[in-house]
């Protein structure tokens, strides 16, 4: 991984506004949790793209890797993740 | 233990999956993929059914199911819910592994959208982990080709060490490629080499120390590698689908070894 691109501080996927493009820094989950984020595909230095929010703001939908996928503020606030 | 039909593939299939093989020199072939990359659509072409599959219901199996004759052999295709991984968090990915596990199908085909590749292939590296009969099959070619992206089937095979036909199975485009490939590989015309992932070597060295004691316990029934991998990650539910399958077969002779993996 380039660390040269970590000049901010990570954030939370759930602060991001729509529109944006993010790269996935580190994961804080563990367990079963984790290893489904994995699976989708969300590892660092993926790259999403915030496509929408649903009506009452939870959950997002997100662009991982070819595929929208939505996740809840729970999962997505265990996201670290760098603007892009 | 001799080997009686108690303790064969099929006799499981029957008891366990409710499969029921009318005719039993049927190959079975699972299909499996992740969501929405036209496996019922591949099924369907293959079988001439027009079964809408959608998503698993609980455990059934018997409703995905059809026949379809290459080359005068019989072929049974059983259609597995749609995963993105088969480590089993959830009951359609449990299913899907079960039945690769212990179903023992001659060959299992695994289905992949041309247009997203990459999030495909942690399926394909974790069923090439799981058994060497596998077929790489790359849907929705004409999709592919649609959005300008074009797939080196040659180089993906050549680096996976499996056979890969590219398909769109709406036009029933390089079908006959994949039955043919299929059949190769249920008979053992073809023998596959799928590329070993290497862990890190802590992890390697984990797995060398397990592997002895597993051959031992579970002979050919299981790939020793894979269940040592899955040991050290502390998963529960294969241990649980290895009580529910395999217990008549391991724990008649060899009950305290299987005793001392369970704690």
């Amino acid at each position: 991984m380039k660390n040269s691109t970590l000049s901010q501080d990570p954030i939370p996927l759930s602060n991001i506004t729509v529109g944006t493009t993010v790269q996935v820094l580190d994961l804080k989950t563990t367990g079963l949790s984790r290893r489904r984020m994995l699976d989708l595909g969300i590892v660092p230095g993926t790259i999403i793209n915030v496509l929408r929010k649903s009506p009452l703001g939870d959950p997002i939908a997100y662009n991982i890797r070819g595929a929208t996928i939505a996740l809840r503020k729970e999962e997505s606030s265990q996201i670290l993740v760098n603007p892009i | 233990m001799g080997l009686t039909c108690q303790s064969c593939g099929k006799a499981l299939l029957n008891d366990k999956f409710n499969i029921k093989l009318g005719n039993h020199e049927a190959f079975v072939i699972a299909l499996a993929g992740n969501p929405n990359v036209g496996k019922s659509t591949v099924f369907n072409a293959l079988t001439g059914l027009k079964q809408h599959t959608g998503n698993w219901p609980g455990k059934t199996v018997t409703n995905a199911r059809g026949h379809y004759t290459h080359k005068d052999k019989e072929f049974m295709l059983v259609d597995l819910p749609g995963t993105y991984s088969l480590l089993a968090n959830s009951v359609e990915e449990q299913v899907a592994r079960d039945f690769i596990c212990f179903g023992k199908p001659n060959a299992t085909v695994v289905v992949v959208d041309a247009t997203c590749l990459e999030r495909n292939l942690n399926l394909v590296l974790q069923v090439m982990e799981l058994t060497d009969h596998v077929v790489l099959c790359v849907n929705l070619m004409d999709e592919a080709r649609r959005k300008g992206i074009s797939v080196d089937l040659d180089t993906l095979q050549k680096s996976l060490g499996i056979p890969v036909v590219g398909t769109t199975a709406r036009s029933g485009e390089g079908l006959t490629n994949l039955m043919d490939e299929v059949h190769d590989i249920s008979l053992g015309l073809k023998i596959t080499s799928p590329k070993n992932i290497n862990y890190s070597k802590d992890i390697e060295e984990e797995i060398k120390g397990l592997v002895p004691k597993l051959e031992n316990i579970f002979g050919n029934t299981l790939n020793p590698r894979w269940v040592a991998l899955r040991l050290l990650e502390g998963d529960q539910t294969l241990l649980d689908s290895i009580h529910q399958f395999l217990y008549t077969e391991i724990y008649s002779n060899k009950d305290t070894e299987v005793a001392c993996f369970y704690e």
